[in-house]
């Protein structure tokens, strides 16, 4: 029989048992629902793709492990986070960006933008999306180069010579609008915009795989359908109601199609760090950042709005979370059963 | 089905491993330990010492002010009144039966001759005399929420929803003893003067819905039994109240305040008893569970018995048990040695070997929100839990720390393991102290200056 008094037991308090999911877990879906849009990103830009995401990775990862070992905390790459920050830095990037220059968007994002505010869940901005905010800063030519898609690029070396296009976003901005909207649809149809046959950063092109990858950390309960339906949806109703182009929902196609919305709306946007915690606060959020996306699109001198909208949602995260709170148990009287009765 | 809560988690039931095992009887123990705490409220004096024989039945524990009397569960010999081990951590003062295997019924024990002539006052005064108690953990004595409630309530209803994981004594229950059950539902509604008892049972206990209806059809008992969805935690009493009527009970209230009043299934049971045959609480249903558990058992024992007992007859414990628990895993105790006695609310006793908590080193809130849209008290947990780390008490209060019923969702859903649930006992705790404090230097000031005025 089992000898009760030398039991080794432990007291801790309850609850007794966990879900299975965890940080870890959670990142491996964001990562697992990034991989149809790096493959196609290896089809239409050629395997540099890959190879840039791969050294971003392990950079991200480097640098977290660095600031971590010099400050002497415990070592939290074990949490796939940073791999996480190291695929979307490359997204944002143009395929024909350097190797070096990944590192060093890195360096920026996990350092400056993560660590120093504390590591995981305490950052206010994305780490990706400032990574890609201080690149652009800094090297503004490389980071607006736009390979013609369908081009596979050299996996070292510059690619000074590469056929450059327009990405469609350009297309839709400028004083002859009625002009170059309608040859941007001479150049793309809604199908190559849906399908990611355009020019773009590596992994916003393809709307499809995006949506494919955002349907399933929704699967998955990874995020949830605020961010992204408030988001798109924002978008979508402005660019009806404003429409630029001779048909309105021909017009608004292109603007979600086109550009970053796709991915900012299910995988930069939902970062869990810098957006509010309540699904109210979430919609409204997700309505903040559809907002100043549409009018850096149509007033800003950038023809993409993305990255900055978001950045600028970010900083009212905290603000929002403070305004909305779920409503006290038991304050509001839902008599709902009696009213019906009535 | 009746209307959902907010919130809620779902976990893994873990029912099966005992939902389909009869109700067995305990062989009786050589000794009981009965604690003389087993409810909410202050602890009983012993009205035995050590050498009386004591029957079954027999009054050994007065409780004063707040409390229910407590009954000896065995016949036999008083060996000892003195402190030990018991389910809430730390000693409490006990008395220790030696079991003569005889199971005599004291005379203290008498059936009434007509149960359904007693009058209302006597029919609480028989739920009085039992030392009858919420089972279902919580120990609030239920002749007081009966008295209580009388003229406020409305709604009486009856707690089957049975939401933690492993438990499945209240399902057994339904199964094995669905008269004692409506029984003591018609005897509740005669109680509050209502024409509906209504009982909760989450769906995944259908044969158990089903087995009742089927009593209340042959008696036309005025009792309709409303299945509710199966969601941690729909036991809860606030969330009960609030799938079966709609209405939430205010922050700092009962469920009176909104007419209901919630009483388990084996109080239910016990009220019953209590009321047709004059049996005190001196039995109770416990499930026998959990990874370390070679043979789980649903085992009606008596009150005070060694939980190692239990163990035993379920064919002992695995090798690298490290956590015993009385209660479910979501919200029952952990305890610190086997020796801990079977109580009123003692409705499962756990043991794990597999490592359940998945506890990491240092864990970091990753700000993902899942507590908050878990919480079925409408809290922010991450937000409770920076400001509970650092003292913030303002804050605590501001974001109503106190309605946290320690349900557990949060911390169970919890993707960095962080220890919510933990930190909001303890931020709760130096809340209520530093309000003492509060009103104690207020009072030796308001002293000093009347002191110095006279």
């Amino acid at each position: 029989m089992t000898d009760y008094k030398n039991l080794k037991l432990t007291a801790t308090s309850s609850p007794h048992i966990r879900n299975a999911e965890n940080t870890k877990s959670i990142m491996l879906d964001v990562i697992i629902a990034l991989i149809p849009a790096l493959a196609f990103a290896c089809w239409n830009f050629g395997f540099r793709a890959l190879t840039l995401t791969c050294v971003s990775v392990i950079s991200c990862m480097f640098w977290e492990w660095l600031y971590r070992k010099i400050t002497k905390k415990p070592q939290s790459i074990g949490d796939l986070s940073a791999a996480v920050t190291g695929i979307l830095i490359v997204f944002v990037c143009p395929v024909t960006i350097g190797y070096w220059q990944v590192i060093l968007g890195g360096l920026f994002a996990i350092m400056i933008v993560k660590q120093l505010f504390g590591g995981i869940g305490k950052n206010f901005l994305n780490p990706a999306l400032a990574a890609r905010a201080f690149m652009l800063a800094s090297w503004a030519g490389p980071m607006t180069r736009w390979v013609t898609p369908g081009t596979w690029v050299s996996l070292v070396g510059a690619n000074a010579d590469v056929t450059t296009a327009a990405t469609p976003l350009s297309y839709m901005k400028g004083d002859d609008l009625a002009t170059t909207f309608a040859s941007l649809k001479d150049a793309y149809s809604v199908a190559d915009m849906f399908l990611g046959k355009i020019g773009g950063s590596v992994g916003e092109v393809s709307s499809l795989l995006l949506i494919c990858g955002g349907l399933y950390l929704l699967f998955r309960k990874v995020i949830t359908w605020h961010i992204p339906v408030a988001y798109i949806g924002t978008v979508a109703l402005l660019t009806v109601l404003f429409s630029r182009g001779n048909s309105p929902v021909e017009w608004m196609l292109y603007n979600i199609f086109g550009g970053g919305l796709m991915l900012g709306a299910f995988f930069m946007a939902t970062d869990y760090s810098s957006s509010p915690i309540t699904g109210k606060g979430q919609l409204i959020y997700g309505v903040g950042c559809g907002l100043l996306t549409v009018f850096i699109r149509y007033f800003g001198s950038y023809n993409e709005g993305v990255c900055y909208s978001i950045m600028v949602m970010n900083c009212f995260a905290a603000l929002i979370d403070r305004s909305v709170k779920p409503a006290r148990f038991g304050v509001v009287k839902s008599d709902k059963k009696e009213a019906a009765a009535k | 089905m009746a209307q959902a809560f907010f919130g809620g988690v779902h976990p893994n039931d873990m029912k099966a491993a005992t939902n389909e095992k009869a109700i067995e009887q305990l062989a009786p123990p050589a000794q009981v330990v009965i604690p003389m705490s087993m409810h909410f409220g202050a602890p009983c004096t012993p009205l035995v010492k050590v050498g009386d024989s004591v029957k079954v039945g027999q009054k050994i524990g007065e409780f004063h002010g707040l409390g229910a009397p407590i009954h000896a569960s065995v016949s036999g010999t008083v060996v000892a009144v003195e402190p030990r081990p018991y389910s809430m951590g730390g000693d409490m003062m006990s008395v220790v039966i030696e079991n003569d295997m005889k199971d005599e019924l004291s005379e203290e024990v008498k059936a009434p001759e007509n149960p359904d002539a007693l009058s209302v006052q006597e029919m609480v005064e028989a739920v009085k005399n039992a030392g009858i108690v919420g089972m279902g953990g919580a120990t609030f004595p239920t002749h007081v929420k009966i008295s209580g409630g009388i003229g406020k309530v409305a709604n009486v209803i009856i707690n089957g929803a049975e939401c933690e994981p492993y438990i499945t004594a209240d399902h057994r229950t339904m199964l094995e003893r669905p008269e004692e059950i409506i029984g003591g539902a018609i005897y509740l509604a005669k109680m509050f003067g209502v024409d509906k008892v209504t009982i909760g049972v989450e769906v995944n206990k259908q044969n158990g819905i089903d087995s009742m209806n089927k009593v209340i059809a042959e008696k036309k008992a005025p009792v309709v039994v409303e299945p509710l969805h199966c969601r941690y935690p729909q036991g809860g009493e606030k969330q009960l109240c609030q799938a079966i009527t709609g209405r939430q009970v205010p922050p700092g209230g009962l469920p009176s305040d909104i007419g209901c009043a919630v009483f388990n299934i084996n109080t239910t049971c016990a009220i019953y008893r209590a009321i047709t045959q004059g049996m005190p609480v001196v039995r109770k249903i416990v499930t026998v569970s959990g990874s370390g558990v070679i043979d789980p058992k649903n085992l009606e024992c008596p009150i005070g018995t060694p939980v190692k007992n239990l163990f035993d007859a379920c064919g002992g414990l695995k090798d690298g048990t490290y956590k015993l628990i009385m209660g479910g895993p979501m919200m029952g105790m952990a305890q610190y040695t086997a020796d801990v006695p079977v109580g009123k609310g003692t409705g499962a006793m756990l043991a794990f070997c597999e490592n359940e908590e998945q506890t990491v080193e240092d864990p970091q809130c990753i700000r993902c929100g899942r507590c908050v849209a878990v919480c079925p008290m409408h809290l922010e947990p991450l937000m409770l839990y920076q400001y509970a780390s650092k003292n913030m008490f303002d804050e605590l209060n501001a974001a109503n720390l106190m309605d946290c019923m320690e349900c557990g969702a949060c911390s169970y859903i919890c993707p960095a393991r962080m220890h919510l649930t933990h930190m909001f006992k303890v931020g709760k705790q130096k809340l209520k102290d530093k309000a003492a404090a509060e009103k104690a230097a207020a009072a030796a000031k308001k002293a000093a200056e009347e002191k110095k005025e006279a």
